[in-house]
Parts: structure tokens; sequence; C-alpha cells
């Protein structure tokens, strides 16, 4: 136990020197990273507009209030296309994340030294892309438009949904498989009686958890031209239209909250 | 009775129970859902015509994967994923700083009412602003800069890490903490050790998944001047230089891998 020499008496502290030492050093270089990397972002910072930024907020804020309720009725086949991308663009990556997901599963794998690595590197690289990079790509590659959405935030939930199937077929219950396969049963039959019930709520709960983040993902995609509530967004702040931003960004908020709620009741539902 | 409907049954295929009881609910949600689908994909307006002259680039972008460009570029790109990670580094601590009392403030059987209210409030507007929309306005009043980026990674990382926390809060041993506030602590050490030693783990490990997240979104900021490798990015796909942007994408998944391991490293570490 850790103690102090205090005018003759022993006091209990909580770490010995030389781990105090250690954490003391731990945290100086901690706060030494944090004010060099404060340090570039305050090189390139143009201060002036900085401390001119309550202004420019409250100038902003008077634009934009009220919003312009009337520009709604031009909202609707946005807001159609946003739902679109969202729902086909999940549906998609379910297809193609349940193969990945049973070929990156230790338990189900064909091969874990040759096709596990590169379904997890399928996994791995459409998780770390943001969908917006996607998009952006996809517009260089088949055009802007709505199609494109929908493949940007299908490749980018590949990896979302493929990850948390795999993880879920890996935690199931061995003892039903061997079941299914001591009756005789051909390798799909096991599949599709010991492992996918096992996996069913799981897949359910994935696919409408994702649906949800999706919704969101899907408000934005318009930014980079590729379709939805975006392309209005974008295009009204090109115009420095205010009223209509304000009325997207309440649009856009309605629409985040009725998905959240929607998601959270089927997911309750399910499991 | 229970005899009755045995032996009825007796003699016929074993049938799967359905998922929905109900045979009108479930032929209602599965027509409907089919109805939507065909709506969906009959309004989706794909120039085929588009997409078969970009099949051409599109595998230009995947050889361009085989002979990636690091040089020719690399200014730019070191530049710009310096600032991001400079971002993340200094968003991540801020976030994480702010995130601990307001989680502390959102949790019920901590906070007293209104300081619930009000923390809770912050994390519902935190969480349901996507980053890239808080960047836009972010850049709108501070200016083009990875000021407004690291402002806008700090405040979506207080909504989601209080949160996160305030359940973690919520749901602890309250056994433990009541033993430290009857051996006579003050508030603040009931939290130091009472609280703190229950949620710490997760806290570290939530924290270590949020500097993860903060790096990807900090790829994407730059589109929208928000500072980071987004803009380089950017403007390799408008200048179809597919070999440049094939290197930033390497280095994003990279990276990403790296700070997964690394976190994962460490959370199994703390718990």
């Amino acid at each position: 136990m850790p103690v102090l020499e205090k005018s003759g008496a022993q006091v209990w502290r909580r770490r010995t020197q030389g781990q105090s030492l250690l954490r003391w050093f731990g945290w100086l270089i901690g706060v030494a990273v944090f004010l060099l990397c404060w340090q570039r972002i305050s090189e390139t910072t143009t201060w002036f507009f900085v401390w001119d930024a309550p202004r420019i907020a409250e100038d902003i804020w008077t634009r934009a209030t009220p919003p312009r309720w009337e520009y709604i009725t031009q909202l609707g086949r946005p807001i159609w296309d946003t739902l679109n991308i969202a729902t086909l663009g999940t549906i998609i990556a379910l297809f193609l994340a349940v193969p990945v997901a049973f070929l990156a599963a230790r338990n189900t794998t064909p091969s874990a030294w040759l096709i596990r690595p590169i379904a997890l590197l399928i996994i791995v690289s459409t998780r770390s892309i943001n969908s917006l990079i996607w998009a952006l790509l996809l517009i260089a590659i088949i055009g802007p438009g709505v199609f494109a959405g929908v493949i940007a935030i299908a490749i980018r939930s590949i990896g979302f949904c493929a990850k948390l199937l795999y993880e879920a077929i890996e935690e199931i219950d061995q003892t039903q498989v061997e079941a299914i396969t001591a009756t005789g049963a051909s390798r799909w039959q096991v599949m599709a009686y010991g492992i996918v019930p096992q996996i069913l709520p799981a897949f359910a709960g994935i696919a409408v958890f994702r649906w949800d983040i999706n919704i969101r993902e899907s408000t934005v995609l318009g930014l980079v031209g590729a379709g939805g509530i975006g392309l209005q967004l974008s295009s009204s702040l090109n115009v420095l239209a205010w009223p209509q931003v304000s009325l997207i960004l309440l649009v856009i908020l309605a629409a985040v909250v009725i998905s959240e709620w929607v998601s959270a009741k089927v997911r309750g539902a399910i499991i | 009775m229970m005899h009755r409907e045995l032996d009825d049954m007796l003699g016929t295929r074993w049938r799967k129970p359905h998922f929905v009881t109900n045979p009108a609910l479930r032929w209602a949600l599965i027509v409907g859902f089919v109805a939507y689908l065909i709506a969906a994909v009959l309004t989706i307006e794909v120039d085929w015509g588009r997409v078969y002259e970009g099949l051409d680039r599109g595998w230009q972008f995947i050889l361009a994967f085989t002979a990636p460009d690091f040089i020719s570029r690399a200014g730019d790109i070191w530049e710009g994923l310096l600032e991001s990670i400079v971002m993340t580094v200094a968003a991540s601590v801020v976030g994480i700083l702010i995130s601990i009392p307001i989680g502390l403030g959102a949790a019920r059987n901590i906070a007293p009412l209104p300081v619930y209210v009000i923390c809770r409030a912050i994390v519902a507007i935190s969480r349901a602003l996507q980053e890239i929309i808080v960047a836009i306005l972010l850049v709108a009043i501070f200016g083009f800069g990875p000021l407004a980026g690291f402002l806008t990674l700090s405040f979506a990382t207080i909504g989601f890490l209080s949160k996160l926390l305030a359940e973690d809060i919520e749901a602890m041993d309250r056994v433990q903490a009541e033993a430290i506030k009857a051996s006579g602590a003050k508030w603040m050490q009931w939290i130091n050790y009472g609280v703190q030693p229950q949620v710490m783990p997760r806290l570290i490990g939530l924290s270590m998944y949020r500097i993860d997240i903060n790096f990807r979104e900090s790829a994407i900021l730059g589109l929208v001047g928000a500072g980071g490798i987004g803009a380089t990015l950017n403007t390799a796909f408008d200048r179809y230089e597919y070999d440049t942007a094939a290197a930033i994408l390497i280095l994003i998944i990279g990276i990403v891998m790296a700070l997964e391991y690394l976190s994962g490293v460490i959370r199994a570490r703390v718990q």
C-alpha cells in the first residue's frame, strides 16, 4: 500500500511516487499536444471574424426568422426522394451485407485464411468512409441525382450492417446448429433452420437502426448533389435565402425525430 | 382440451409460425411495403446511358486503388491530413471535458430536475443536428477554416458522449455511491469516489470510440469549408485525379483502422 510519511505518521495515498510521476508526465504530454493542436488552429483562423461572430450570428438569426412557411409546398418531392434514398439504400445494403457477414463470421466462413480477411477489408473500408464521400465519388462516376445517393447510402451501410451481423452470427448458440446437423440436414438447411432463426431478431434490429441513421445521412447528401432535401438546402444557402434555410432545417429536424421515434418503436416491438 | 388440439395436429405438416399473427394486418403490411417499394423505384430517375458511360470511369477509379498517387499532391494531402488530425485531437479533448459535467447533469439520479432538463435539452439539440449542417452554420458565422470544424466536432461530441455517460450513470450501482456518502463525503468527493470509478472504464471506451468518429467526420467537414482533408479530396474528385483521391481514401481507411485497433487495445485494458 503506497503511504506518505507526514511528521512521523503514515498517511494512505492512492499511488506510489513513481506512479504519480508517470501520470503527471502523461498529463503533461497530453496538455502539450492539445496546446500544439490549438496553436495550429489558431494560426489559420482569422480572429477578426471570430470577434465579429456574435453580430453575424444575430444578423443571420434575424434574416432566418420567421421561416418561409409557404416554401414547404416545394419540399414534398425532395422529402419523398430523401425517404427513398434511405429506404432503398438500406435494403440494397442488407442484401449485400448478409453474404459478407456470413463470410466474415468465424464460425460460418468457408476459409478463415483467404476469404475472411477479404470480407473484413470490405467491412472496414466501406464503414470508415462517410456517405458524403461515397456520394462525391459516385457523382463523379455516374452523375448527380437520387440514384447516386441510393448507391452511396447502400455502400456506406454494408460495412456497418455486416459488422453487427457477423458479431451476432459469432454469438449464436452452437448446440442448436448441432441439433439441426444431427437430423441430417444439408449445409443450406442448417443455415436456414439452425443459424437464421437465431440471428433474425438481431438482423431486424440492425435494419431498422441503420434505416434511422440513413434518414439522417440522406438529408444532407444533396449538399454534394446526390438528391434529396439537401439539394434544396444547398441551393437556398447559395442564394442566401435564409428563411428557406431555416424552414428546411426544421423539416430535417422533424424527419430525424420521426425516424428515430419509428425506429425505437419497431425495435421495441421486435426485441 | 389440450390433447384434442394435439390430436388434431397429428399428421399435419409442421409450418413455421408467422411473425405477425393477425393475417389481415400481415397482408396489409406486406402489400403496403411492396406498393411503397414499387412507387419508390418508379420515381427514381436513372439515366442509364450516363451510368453506362460512368462504368468505365468507375473501373478507372478501382484501378487507381492499385496504383495510388501519394507523391504528386503530397504537400496538399499532408496539410489536409494534419489539419484533420489537429481538429480531431482538439475537438475530442474539449468535447470530452465539456461533456462530463453535462453528462452528470443529464443523469436523473444525480442532478436536480431543472439541471436535468437543461442538460437533456443540450444533448437533444446536439444529437438532432448533423455535423455537416452545424458546420455550414458555423462556417457562415466564424468564417472558413479549422476553427469552425473544431467547434462542430466539439459540439457533436458533447451530444454523443453526454447521453451515453448519463445513461451509464443512471445504470450505476447505488449502493457504492451510498456508502461513500455515508462516510461523510462532500459532493465532489462523492462524485469522485462513488460515481467516477463505476463509469470510468466505459467513459474511456466511449471517448476512444468518439475520437474515431471525430476523425471520420473531420474528413468531410472540408466539403463545406470547415477545414481538414475533405477539401483536398473534393478537389481531387473534381479534377478526376482518381489516383490522388484513392491515396487519400487509403490514408483515411488506414488511420481509422489504426484508431480502431488502438481503441480496442485500450478498452480491453481498462475493462
